[in-house]
Formats: structure tokens, C-alpha cells, sequence
């Protein structure tokens, strides 16, 4: 059923329509918004099982024949996208209600969230460059807004660096479309891809590319466009950080491999190395930083940019292997980076800061609470048996099945240092002795230890269900090495 | 006419990038309304130039070589479009700034550790 299709973008379209009117109920908003995404996830769930069934599937939108209209594709990548989205998006709608304030609630924050689960989701599933440009700005307005919302003064601040750049990202995406359909006048990336095999202007393509590359590592938090995420992410509620931690920055990096695979043709040798070097100080200069940082919620933040490194090697290697295990890295990523997130959270509820120096002693005050940190931290650091370390195995293996040595090396140092720093949150929270006067009796709300117990288990399941997720993800990743399968159902060839 | 496109890109760019690299907050707004508009005159440009024909015909036969190309053109209104939800919100979001700092100064935006 090709329709199934339209569904991701319409479901949260028509959700966020209904939430705005209602927007005072807050009852209703609490439910419904829940109820929408677990909707979400099982038409989620529902589409990877087709695709993985039945291969890549493409809608043509308005029913304009291929190059002409806009398409809608799903691969088995797109599918898992979208179903660890909504998932994460089931997990923060159970845990925002007991965690952000009536007023934000109200002022129309589950609204937001919708359109901004519109905006990825349509960024993962459309098979055209301008209107995955419009979908990555419903997505980012929507981010401004959620960043904003409640006006605290530190809000204010993160969120003028945020607009700023994000704005400058993506004028640097629009003008690399403006300046590629100038020179191949197609904006269907399957007819773009196919028209790129015969045309050899290698300088035209690469400064295009270099363009797009700007603007996804951007969005992704790329060496050395990543000062931006942590002097923002830290700001709002941190359900709202968790949200686009799980969300936002992924689609940078989904957007950049679906790109690599269809647009690197000629000049793979170039991007390759220029890729891996981007990987390796990503990697290394962000888990450097997150070692100096004393507030939890900063650490995390700058642990996304280390963890979407090796993301981009896994890409930049570019063998079967080491794509499926940047795959399944990024799900595992998704996962566990939003409930490291959220268990800071509940850190905060209970003694009221997030700065490691004001914390301790929260493993005497709350022993399970801080297993629900001690499970993804440990999975971030790549422990077994958990996802983290399935996903660092695969792509160190990939690293040297190809004999990219360097990279592989500066991934295993890199992992040395993930441990290190989430040790450094468990022992300055959880075991050091509590410091004078911090407290230890604020209330927990019940909903949020729901969802972060919730995604703990997800995070564990991924982890002991490795090999038939590896094997969706290698199924993924032998369609991202061979685009001609993607063009070739688009196109109807 | 392509020449001076190119240079009034140019300079819009520039500017953009001068009014960016300001402490002034209001001057950053002026500035990613001028880095939009010299990417929408980019489109334009990259488009092609077809001086004095029409974006859409009647079905006239043979009559397509005298036609300019308006996917272009539809691109840039949807970036105008864009851009001006953006640069409405960017506004109002200065302005709040103003309201809760009592400065423009960018320099404010340093974390205060």
C-alpha cells in the first residue's frame, strides 16, 4: 500500500491542527498528544514491515510522473527513522507532563512538538531536494518556537545563537539547490543522481556539494560547526533537549548519508578522506570538551557531537558493513542519548540543579533512578551487552575490514573517553557524598520515571535483539550502497 | 544584466555577512534578511536568465524554446515565504531579548559562568 506513505507527514499534521485549538485543555492535550504518537509508531512500524518486506516504495505525489512532481520514497532506512522517532516521541509526550510547567504546557508546546515530528518525518520520506528544504524549515521553525517558549532569559540567549545559525544553515542549503538546478534543471534526487552519471563538471558538482555538506554538518553538529549545540541545547526544559537530541540533529545525519549515497559518484576518493578526517576530530575534539564540563546537561551535549562521528565514519567507509553499523549506531544513539537526557532530568527533580559540583549522593536517594542513568551511560560508552557496544563493534570491525586504521584507532580512544566522562557524571552525582545542603526530597513525578524506565528497556532490548536489528540495518545499508535500486523504483525503470 | 545581478548578490551577501559579524543585535536580523535575499537573487540567477518572455504559455505549439523557467521562480516565492515567517520570528524573539536584558549587545549572549 504506497498510500501508507502520506501517513507519517499527515498524522502529525492533523494532531497538531487538533492541538492548537485545544490548546487550554490541558487533559486533553496530555492524551491526545500521547495517543497520536503511539498512532504514529504503529504506522511506523507498519511501513518498515512493508519496505523491509517488499522493498523501496515511492509515491508520486498529485500523481505527476517521475522527475516532475514530488515524490514521496521510503527505504528501509527512511522506515527506521521513522519508527525510532516516534518512538523516542511516545516516550518524551509521557514523560512532559509530569516534568515541564502548566504554562509552557499550555502555551501551546505539544502543538509544536507535532509539527515538528511533521517536519522530520517528511524530511525522511521525501525523494525531492526543495521540499526536503521546506520540511527541514517546518522542522526547524517549530525547533525555534519549542526553544523559546517560557522566555527565561538563559532561553532567550540560546535561542538567538540557535535561529541565528540555523538560519545561516539553511541558506546555504537553498543555494546549493538554486545553484543544482541551475546546472542539471531536476530537483528529483533519483533523476538528479542519474543525470550526475554522465556529467563530469567535477568542480560545479563538489562546490554544490561542499554547499550541502555545510549545511547538514551544521545541522548535525560537524567539526567545526558544532560550537552551536552546546551553547543552546543546555536551555530549555531538558524534555524538550531530549526531544531534539533523539530527533533534530539526526536528520543532519540521515539527510548526509541518503545524500552520499545518490550524489558522490565521481569523486568518492575526495570525500572520503575529507570525511573520515571530519569524523575523526568530530569524534575526538567532542569528547574532549565534554571531559572539562561540569554541568550534566553539557556533557551530553557535547557527548551528541563526539557520538555523531563515528555516524559519519561508519558513512565515510562506505562498505555494506560499515554502514549498517553506522545505521544501527544511530538508532542506538537516538535511543539512548534521549534517556541519558532524561534521566538528568529526574536528577533535577530531585535535588533541583544539574551543576555536578551541587550534586552527590543521589545513588543512596534514589537507587533505581540511577540505574535508569547507569543503563544508557554505560550503553554511551559502549559496555556489553549493550547497544553502544554492538554499534562501536561493528564499525570498528568495518574500520578495519577496509583498512582505515587511523580512524579506527582514534574510534576506539575515542570510546575510552565516553567512559570516562560518564564516570565522571556517576560519581560526581551518584556516589560522591551529598555536599551540604543540596536537596534530596524534591518530588519525582511518577510519569517521568514511566518513560525513562520505558526507554531503558528499549535501550536494553536493542541490545540483546542486536542480530535481527543489524540485519534490518544491513538490509538498509545494501540499498544505500546501491542507489541504483532507490532510482530505479523512482523512475519506474 | 547577469553581470549586475552578480554583483548586487555580492554585495547583498557581503553586507550580510558585515551586519552578521556586528554586535549590534538588531543589525544580526538585518542581517539574515539580506543573506535570504541574496540567496533568493542566487536561485533566480542560477535559474537561467530569459529576458522577455513569459514564465507560462497557452498551449501554443512550438512555442515552449520562448518560455522562461518558472520552477525558479516558484522556488524563490516559497523561500520568500520562508524567510519572512523566520526573519517575523527572529523579531519578535530580539525584541523579547531587549525586554528581558535591557541590552543589544551581543557580547550579553556569553554564558555567564
Amino acid at each position: 500500500m504506497t498510500m501508507n506513505l502520506i501517513v507519517p507527514i499527515l498524522l502529525p499534521l492533523v494532531a497538531m491542527v487538533i492541538l492548537i485549538f485545544t490548546r487550554k485543555w490541558l487533559f486533553f492535550q496530555q492524551n491526545f498528544s500521547l495517543l497520536a504518537s503511539v498512532a504514529l509508531t504503529l504506522v511506523s512500524l507498519m511501513l518498515l514491515l512493508d519496505v523491509y518486506g517488499n522493498g523501496i516504495m515511492s509515491l508520486q505525489m498529485g500523481s505527476w510522473p517521475a522527475p516532475y512532481g514530488i515524490t514521496l520514497v521510503s527505504d528501509t532506512l527512511s522506515a527506521i527513522m521513522l519508527l525510532t522517532t516516534s518512538f523516542v516521541s511516545i516516550v518524551v509526550m509521557i514523560y512532559s507532563p509530569g516534568f515541564i510547567d502548566k504554562e509552557r504546557q499550555t502555551a501551546g508546546y505539544y502543538p509544536l512538538v507535532f509539527g515538528l515530528l511533521m517536519g522530520v518525518n517528511g524530511a525522511f520520506i521525501t525523494g525531492d531536494i526543495f521540499n526536503m528544504y521546506v520540511w527541514y524549515e517546518v522542522m526547524l521553525t517549530s525547533s525555534f518556537v519549542l526553544i523559546a517558549i517560557g522566555g527565561s532569559a538563559e532561553q532567550l540567549r540560546g535561542s538567538v545563537k540557535y535561529v541565528t545559525i540555523s538560519f545561516v544553515a539553511s541558506i546555504f542549503f537553498v543555494a546549493a539547490i538554486g545553484i543544482i538546478y541551475g546546472q542539471a534543471g531536476t530537483l528529483n534526487m533519483a533523476d538528479l543522481s542519474y543525470r550526475m552519471r554522465t556529467w563530469n563538471d567535477m568542480p560545479y558538482i563538489n562546490s554544490a556539494l561542499m554547499l550541502f555538506f555545510i549545511a547538514f554538518s551544521i545541522k548535525s553538529a560537524l567539526f567545526p560547526f558544532f560550537f552551536w549545540l552546546p551553547a543552546s541545547y543546555h536551555t530549555p526544559p531538558v524534555a524538550v533537549t531530549a526531544l531534539f537530541a533523539g530527533t533534530l540533529t539526526k536528520v543532519g545525519i540521515y539527510t548526509m548519508i541518503r545524500f552520499y549515497s545518490l550524489f558522490v559518484i565521481n569523486d568518492v576518493e575526495f570525500w572520503k578522506v575529507f570525511l573520515l578526517v571530519i569524523a575523526g576530530l568530530t569524534m575526538s575534539i567532542g569528547v574532549m570538551m565534554a571531559a572539562s564540563q561540569f554541568d550534566i546537561r553539557k556533557i551530553l551535549s557535547f557527548h551528541i557531537i563526539s557520538q555523531v562521528g563515528y555516524m559519519v565514519m561508519g558513512l565515510a567507509i562506505f562498505t555494506v558493513n560499515s554502514v549498517a553499523a553506522a545505521i544501527y549506531f544511530t538508532v542506538h544513539n537516538m535511543l539512548s542519548k534521549t534517556n541519558t537526557f532524561l534521566a538528568g532530568g529526574l536528577v533535577y527533580q530531585r535535588s533541583g540543579s544539574y551543576d555536578l559540583k551541587h550534586l552527590g549522593g543521589l545513588y543512596k536517594a534514589m537507587p533505581f533512578m540511577a540505574l535508569l542513568f547507569f543503563i544508557p551511560a554505560m550503553s554511551l560508552a559502549g559496555i556489553p551487552p549493550l547497544p553502544g557496544f554492538f554499534g562501536k563493534f561493528f564499525l570498528i570491525k568495518g574500520g578495519f575490514e577496509s583498512g582505515d586504521y587511523v580512524i579506527t584507532a582514534v574510534a576506539i580512544l575515542v570510546g575510552l573517553f565516553t567512559l570516562f566522562s560518564m564516570i565522571k557524571i556517576w560519581n560526581e552525582a551518584y556516589w560522591k557524598k551529598a555536599p551540604d545542603g543540596m536537596p534530596t526530597n524534591g518530588r519525582i513525578s511518577r510519569r517521568a520515571v514511566v518513560a525513562t524506565t520505558l526507554l531503558a528497556a528499549a535501550v536494553i532490548a536493542l541490545g540483546v535483539f542486536a542480530g535481527p536489528v543489524m540485519e534490518i540495518s544491513h538490509t538498509a545499508a545494501m540499498e544505500i550502497t546501491n542507489p541504483q535500486i532507490y532510482i530505479n523504483t523512482v523512475l519506474g525503470k | 544584466m547577469l553581470f549586475l545581478l552578480a554583483v548586487l548578490i555580492g554585495v547583498l551577501y557581503g553586507s550580510a555577512v558585515y551586519l552578521l559579524l556586528r554586535r549590534n543585535i538588531f543589525k544580526l536580523v538585518l542581517g539574515l534578511i539580506f543573506l535570504g535575499h541574496a540567496t533568493n537573487l542566487l536561485i533566480f540567477v542560477a535559474g537561467g536568465l530569459t529576458s522577455g518572455f513569459p514564465a507560462f504559455l497557452r498551449g501554443i505549439a512550438g512555442e515552449t524554446e520562448h518560455m522562461s523557467d518558472p520552477l525558479p521562480q516558484a522556488l524563490i516565492l516559497t523561500a520568500i515565504v520562508i524567510g519572512l515567517g523566520v526573519t517575523a520570528f527572529a523579531l519578535v524573539l530580539v525584541y523579547r531579548f531587549y525586554q528581558v536584558t535591557k541590552t543589544v549587545d551581543l557580547d550579553e549572549l556569553a554564558d555567564n559562568e
